[in-house]
């Protein structure tokens, strides 16, 4: 399985290697090198590469390349989902991931990739058994540690992993005890030229943040569960009962946790809450661009829309942009070609536009491409499908928790052709 | 790294012991450098007692050695403090030994001790953990200590330390490959282990170790199969994985007939029909069918590992939904592989590596099966910020999904993308509209058409690629496009791309019969710039030039040979070898060589149209998802994956010992010959769901019950069986069961006949304990229809439930009531076996049917007695048959018996006054009934779902008797079998009125399982629905006439106390029924 792991920066430098077989010499990373010099872009190094005697899968996350040195056959998929798995769990540690504060934590990092495989197979990849056998750095600790020299190891041995519900601790206590869920549907578009959706879908996530007391069974449902077309579930959430009542019925893991992810079926029509009109033209005769977009609400079922963010990569003959925006801020970076206007909230009475003019390298022919937009929103208190949470019921503990649903929709690759 | 030099430098101030800080920040620490002095410093820091310092010392240390940095002369220092108490530093020093142990073997060994007392440890973790740093150090010395740790870890009393066992069989063997045969053993031994935890460690062990030893597979496959949803994700990857193969091995392609009936529907179907003129239907006729043209019948096993997986395609994890999906892929038939596309597709949201290994496979699939992912079309659509690799996948995918219907839409996208500023992209979509245009006809005219236009694009790239693509498109219908080769042929003044002139020069020559004015042009202009060509180009000169040669000769002797002259002089041979040839071939000589007679048909010959073809085309015969796979190259240490068998190798290996529970109160009396059959009855004891097909249902009337006659049933029913007399016969059962089941049932009337007439022989039960239900039934059901003819002193109503439940009834009276023994047998199967089995009934599965079969109602009820009618006796009895005529009807027994002195004649039914609704199907006349004698007859009633009484009169030659019959609310109902799951749904939407709910007390009496189900199902012809809960019994029925569902549920409760609900849309009937039921437990 997973020979080593090396990460590696965005400049190309090794900062870390974890070896859990024999170890594998760091030159390995000379084919990923020349992968990665040969794909421009950080993107689009191929996620897996072979070389003479090993195969080197990676991903590449927080501008950092985690790549995995395996010498057999293994479904590639495994190493790809383990690897991101390893991240999350960084970011669980960390509360984010990047090159220093894994260099600063190196010590935690190396005892956390230490449990969670055995000879290159995953052994404990629940965040909650690894926090039990490590806990994560907090600054007081860090302070007690310094002054006591205490440890960061816990000095009880793990018996998440001996239990039925691997991902939940046992003794759990809390003082307030609340469960949130947040219910966020992210619209993924492509809206073309005359303004019609060439296609449209809604995939949503339920999040949930669970602090409750001791073993807590609950359940959750729905006013209108139909709606969910394909839905996968946290291991934690009992698949048969889902399938004969459609209740999402679980032990929550301690904490924050995805508890479902799901997507609206096809069939009903999605509603587009903004729509985007663009006069972007070039001529052919002069070195000047006409560019003019305007961001209006469309069916927002009386919501405000928030948080609007336009970005477009212009084409490579545009030298630079001379705009003026009705709200909002604007950047256009000569470099990349990357517009981004950050409009904020639309205010439905005066919509947000951006004019202006672009100026393009002379004698150039015109780009032979328009740009295409992409856009980013955020409408509170809305779920865009209309799925609806029915009721929370607790099970199993006498307490009464605090529980709290919220909806939010959001942008998710939406796209507006020109 | 450019600071660590600078930090070596300030290191001798900041490094000073005591300093703690200093290792929580690596990065800032000279530690790095290679100097000594730095490493005596943590020696010095490791000597010490305070474990403060040791710490620092190892944190430093393992940051080293993250940083790839050598510490390996630390080793004696570190290795000192393996047995320290501070657990952090234990922790470390472990990390330390791991890494370092294989380049110190000696100075390692000094640890070993240690972790052979940690082994001993009563805390299982420190157990675990012992054996796990001990298996890591790979020291060949060690060996035997680690064989001998790993077997007595096998067989702890923690899961955890199995588990950590398990893991360690791959390390040993990496180690020393010798051990393979013991290490065979201890794998042997988990994979018997019955915990989720060891699972998939232990088959990654056996993949790694010894993967072709499919046959330690058999005996855990069922076991695998079911834990597999409560193995933790990794291991239900590898367990997925390697059941594709086991599956492969073991059971016959699900599609074989598929691929039949594709190649010829009409025919295989017909023809089936035509072999067995006789046959009544086609599932009749492919029953019967020869066994060289077997029907496809799926192996149960199979089926329970199809379904047992479906449920992970809604896994998080992204490897879990992929290897369910390829197991589908390989191993589902058509039908059913659909199911997988729509949880592949939801992969696309994830990161991109993930897309882009699953578009990899989806593109492979795509190619095989098409339809699966059409739906889903747009989910492949392409968004300007994908990366390009992602891009170009979904690119494959569209082409693939592309046909008729949907392509105006696909080409429609792919404009869009062809103004794509990633050129990479936009050449890759003109090969893509290029193999659309080869696929689909109808719109290669339209496809050459835009592509001609893109000729005009400013970008040399996607012009140059367009040629590319037109080149092969022309070559497919040359003649229709001299115009387009014209275009093409200015185009030559233009375009610089090497490939694309050389491509239009190919176009010219071969076709310029089509370009006659053209092609000497071309090549006099080519002539003039030839020396300035790319060597590729200069080679297409000299051929179009050679063509033309052959064509033209009187226009373009001189070019050609102008241009021959050029290319004898060129620099690179290739050319110059090729100048030299053809002009030997072409210019005729005074030698005359033999060849040049025939160089028109050399060069000019016609040559076949290119194939545009996806470069994943036949990647499935690696296993999708494998690495393999991606890469389109075998992996190191890729298992094949195996074609199908011709012949299905024995099932039975499969089977496993059965527990104590399942035997049978009356099993002593067959002690001497329980044990072959045990086994055999066991086999099927698995969730042995028939296949769709399975001749025998289809071909019965009453097929709702025998249909669903599995295994469930059969372990507990064949235990009743009396001894088995051919002990080869479970593999004999299924061709048995196609020859139809006529002669059976004949066989099986004539061991009835037998027990009649007082032999007591036993060979009745040479049927498969599978299909005995359905024989059974069909027994019973000639028995009615040939009621008449059977005038015996037994009863058969009696007799059939008898037979059906446990032939040893059949020695007793005749006259023996449907006892608790009869019905005992199915509930033995209860509680245990239904929470082993729970996890197969997530889906539309049948399971324990034994639960279904007909239990006779309460005993008889007396419609006539014999003083007020005269001598004549009339008792019926509810047998609970399907009434063969009509389903809607109730069937009743009626038994007869004459106690005067004259015979009575012409015994029948006559003028019925019937309430609205009910109808009678009357029994055929009873001619006469002799003194002293007894016979039976069927008649059908439609109560109508009520319980009015069906009136009519009795009516013999010489009177006439008023009787009525009121059916028990529990007999108007006939049993149904649903899974929990379905019960349940089915529950949920008869609720509020629908729903009646009672609180009783239950006896002390009826507390035990079967004594409560047996209770419920006499009082109520109801079938028992499998409850993973031992303390809840669910059954379920409909109503004949107009089949509503009838659901009734008991939940005990500690205590006696119970609640009865019942569940139907017939209020009045849910009423008594809950009415009935409670007075049957509470008596």
């Amino acid at each position: 399985m997973i020979h080593s792991l090396f990460l590696i920066n965005s400049s190309g430098d090794i900062f870390l290697e974890k070896h859990w077989k024999s170890v594998v010499s760091r030159s390995v990373c000379d084919y990923f090198f020349e992968a990665q010099e040969r794909a421009t872009e950080a993107e689009n190094v191929p996620p897996v590469i072979p070389t003479p005697h090993h195969y080197l899968l990676s991903v590449y996350r927080h501008k950092i390349f985690f790549v995995a040195v395996i010498q057999t056959e293994v479904p590639p998929l495994f190493v790809i989902e383990f690897l991101h798995r390893v991240v999350d769990t960084f970011q669980d540690y960390f509360g984010v991931c990047s090159e220093p504060v894994i260099k600063d934590n190196v010590v935690v990092v190396y005892e956390v990739l230490e449990e969670m495989l055995d000879n290159g197979f995953p052994l404990a990849t629940e965040s909650n058994i690894l926090k039990e056998l490590i806990k994560p750095p907090t600054i007081l600790r860090t302070v007690v540690n310094t002054i006591t020299g205490s440890t960061n190891v816990g000095d009880q041995l793990p018996t998440g992993q001996l239990s039925v519900v691997p991902w939940r601790r046992t003794g759990v206590k809390y003082t307030n005890n609340e469960a949130y869920f947040d219910v966020i549907e992210e619209i993924d578009a492509i809206i073309d030229k005359s303004g019609s959706t060439i296609t449209a879908e809604i995939q949503g996530v339920i999040d949930a943040c669970v602090k409750l007391t001791g073993m807590p069974d609950l359940t959750l449902s729905f006013m209108n569960p139909r709606l969910l077309d394909d839905v996968s579930f946290h291991p934690c959430v009992r698949f048969k009962r889902w399938e004969s009542e459609r209740i999402l019925s679980f032990i929550p893991p301690d904490g924050n946790f995805r508890l479902l992810s799901y997507h609206v079926s096809a069939q009903n029509l999605v509603a587009i809450p903004v729509y985007v009109k663009h006069n972007i033209s070039f001529r052919d005769s002069s070195s000047l661009g006409r560019f003019e977009i305007t961001v209006g609400p469309k069916q927002t079922m009386g919501k405000a829309i928030e948080g609007v963010i336009v970005t477009s990569q212009m084409p490579k003959g545009v030298l630079n942009m001379s705009l003026t925006p009705s709200q909002g801020t604007h950047t256009f970076d000569p470099v990349t070609k990357m517009l981004s206007w950050d409009v904020g909230k639309i205010n439905p009475q005066k919509l947000p536009s951006l004019k202006g003019t672009m100026s393009l390298q002379a004698g150039a022919s015109k780009p032979d491409e328009n740009p295409t937009i992409n856009l980013q929103f955020k409408i509170q208190q809305l779920a865009i499908s209309g799925l609806k949470v029915n009721r929370l019921d607790m099970y199993g503990e006498k307490y009464k928790p605090f529980k709290g649903i919220k909806y939010m929709t959001k942008a998710g690759k939406f796209q507006v052709r020109t | 790294m450019s600071a660590a030099p600078a930090y070596s430098e300030d290191k001798g101030g900041s490094a000073g012991p005591g300093e703690p800080e200093y290792g929580h920040d690596p990065a800032s620490g000279g530690i790095f450098s290679s100097d000594y002095k730095r490493h005596d410093d943590l020696k010095e820091m490791l000597d010490t007692n305070k474990d403060s310092l040791k710490l620092e010392a190892m944190k430093r240390i393992v940051a080293m050695i993250a940083r790839g940095k050598n510490a390996s002369d630390l080793f004696p220092a570190v290795v000192k403090n393996v047995a320290c108490k501070n657990i952090e530093v234990k922790k470390l020093v472990y990390v330390y030994l791991v890494r370092y142990a294989e380049e110190q073997q000696d100075l390692a060994l000094l640890s070993i001790s240690t972790f052979q007392r940690g082994l001993k440890d009563p805390n299982q973790l420190i157990r675990a953990s012992a054996l796990r740093v001990l298996s890591s150090i790979r020291v060949p010395i060690i060996v035997p200590i680690m064989m001998l740790a790993i077997k007595e870890a096998a067989s702890d009393m923690s899961p955890y330390v199995r588990k950590t066992a398990a893991h360690a069989i791959p390390k040993l063997y990496s180690l020393d490959s010798d051990q393979k045969d013991q290490l065979i053993e201890v794998i042997e031994k988990l994979l018997a282990d019955k915990t989720t935890l060891v699972a998939g460690s232990v088959v990654m062990a056996f993949e790694e170790v010894c993967p072709e030893r499919i046959d330690l597979i058999h005996k855990n496959y069922r076991k695998l199969c079911n834990l597999l949803i409560d193995v933790e994700e990794w291991g239900q990857v590898v367990i997925i994985s390697m059941l594709t193969r086991y599956a492969r091995t073991q059971f016959l392609s699900p599609t074989q007939n598929e691929s039949l009936l594709e190649e010829n529907p009409e025919k295989a179907f017909y023809g089936s029909e035509e072999d067995e003129a006789k046959g009544p239907g086609p599932e009749e006729a492919a029953a019967t069918a020869l066994p060289s043209r077997k029907p496809y019948v799926m192996d149960p096993d199979h089926r329970l590992l199809l379904r047992n997986t479906k449920p992970l395609l809604q896994s998080r994890s992204a490897a879990v939904v992929m290897a369910v999906a390829q197991l589908y892929f390989h191993l589902a038939p058509k039908a059913e592989v659909g199911v997988i596309a729509k949880a592949l597709v939801r992969l696309l949201r994830s990161h991109s590596e993930v897309q882009y290994v699953v578009l990899q496979n989806v593109a492979t699939m795509s190619i095989k099966r098409r339809g699966m992912f059409e739906p889903y079309l747009k989910s492949f659509y392409i968004r300007s910020t994908d990366p390009t690799q992602i891009k170009v996948l979904k690119l494959e995918v569209l082409t693939n999904l592309a046909n008729e219907t949907n392509i105006p839409t696909v080409l429609r996208e792919f404009q869009t993308y062809i103004r794509s500023m990633d050129k990479d992209f936009v050449a890759a979509t003109i090969q893509a509209i290029g193999r659309c245009a080869t696929n689909i006809g109808r719109v290669r005219d339209t496809c050459l058409n835009g592509l001609v236009q893109l000729l005009s694009n400013r970008d040399e790239l996607v012009v140059a690629e367009s040629v590319v693509v037109i080149k092969k498109l022309l070559q497919m219908q040359p003649a229709q496009h001299g115009e387009i080769i014209k275009h093409l042929a200015k185009l030559t003044d233009n375009i610089q791309v090497p490939m694309a002139r050389a491509s239009i020069l190919w176009l010219i020559g071969e076709y310029c019969e089509h370009v006659p004015r053209i092609a000497p042009d071309v090549l006099r202009k080519m002539a003039k710039s030839f020396t300035a060509e790319e060597d590729i180009v200069k080679l297409q000169v000299i051929n179009l030039a050679a063509k033309l040669y052959l064509t033209n000769s009187k226009q373009t002797k001189l070019l050609t040979q102008y241009v021959l002259s050029l290319a004898k002089y060129d620099q690179n041979y290739d050319i110059r070898d090729r100048a030299r040839f053809t002009r030997q071939l072409i210019v005729p000589s005074e030698q005359g060589g033999a060849l040049s007679r025939h160089a028109k048909k050399l060069f000019l010959a016609p040559k076949p149209a290119p194939v545009l073809e996806s470069s994943f085309k036949d990647r499935d015969h690696f296993q999708l998802g494998s690495l393999s796979h991606l890469l389109n190259a075998k992996a190191t240490g890729y298992q094949e994956l195996p074609d199908w068998p011709e012949e299905a190798p024995d099932p039975s290996v499969r089977n496993v010992e059965v527990p104590e529970w399942t035997k049978c109160s009356n099993r002593e009396k067959r002690k001497e010959k329980e044990k072959p059959f045990y086994s055999d009855s066991e086999g099927e004891s698995g969730p042995t769901e028939s296949a769709d097909s399975n001749p025998e249902s289809d071909s019965e009337s009453d097929s709702k019950s025998s249909s669903e006659s599995t295994s469930g049933e059969s372990s507990s029913e064949s235990d009743n069986e009396d001894e088995d007399e051919e002990k080869g016969r479970s593999s004999e059962s299924e061709q048995s069961e196609e020859e139809g089941e006529r002669k059976k049932t004949k066989k099986r009337k004539k061991v009835a006949e037998g027990h009649r007439a007082g032999s007591s022989s036993d060979e009745g039960s040479d049927s498969s304990s599978s299909s005995s239900e359905s024989e059974v039934t069909s027994e019973s059901e000639e028995e009615q229809v040939e009621a008449t003819s059977w005038r015996r002193k037994t009863a058969p109503s009696s007799k059939s439930a008898a037979a059906a439940k446990e032939i040893s009834l059949l020695d007793l009276e005749d006259f023996t009531p449907p006892s608790v023994q009869a019905v005992s047998p199915p509930m033995i199967v209860s509680t245990s076996l239904v929470t082993d089995l729970e996890g197969l009934t997530l889906t539309d599965s049948s399971l324990v049917p034994s639960l279904l079969s007909p239990v006779p109602g309460a005993g008889r009820q007396e419609l006539l007695h014999r003083v007020a009618g005269e001598g004549l006796a009339v008792d019926y009895a509810f047998s609970r048959q399907p009434f063969p005529a009509d389903p809607h009807m109730v069937s009743v027994h009626i038994h007869f018996s004459n106690s005067s002195e004259n015979p009575i004649k012409g015994l029948r039914v006559g003028a019925p006054k019937l309430p609205a609704g009910i109808s009678i199907q009357e029994f055929p006349e009873i001619e006469s009934l002799a003194p002293g004698e007894s016979t039976t007859a069927v008649m059908g009633i439609n109560f109508c779902d009520s319980t009015q009484a069906a009136n009519f009169q009795l009516c013999t030659e010489t009177r006439q008797f008023y009787v009525s019959i009121q059916p028990p609310v529990g007999e108007l109902m006939a049993p149904v079998f649903m899974s929990e799951n379905e019960f349940k749904k089915e529950q949920g939407k008869l609720t509020g009125m629908n729903e009646i709910t009672e609180k009783l007390t239950l006896p002390d009496t009826c507390r035990s399982d079967h004594i409560v189900v047996q209770k419920v199902t006499t009082t109520a012809n109801l079938g028992r629905v499998p409850c993973g809960t031992s303390d809840e019994y669910r059954f379920a029925g409909r109503t004949l006439t107009s089949g509503s569902l009838v659901l009734l549920t008991l939940d005990a409760r500690p205590a006696g106390a119970a609640q009865l609900t019942v569940n139907s849309e017939k209020m009045v009937i849910g009423t008594m029924l809950v009415k009935d039921v409670i007075q049957a437990l509470t008596q």
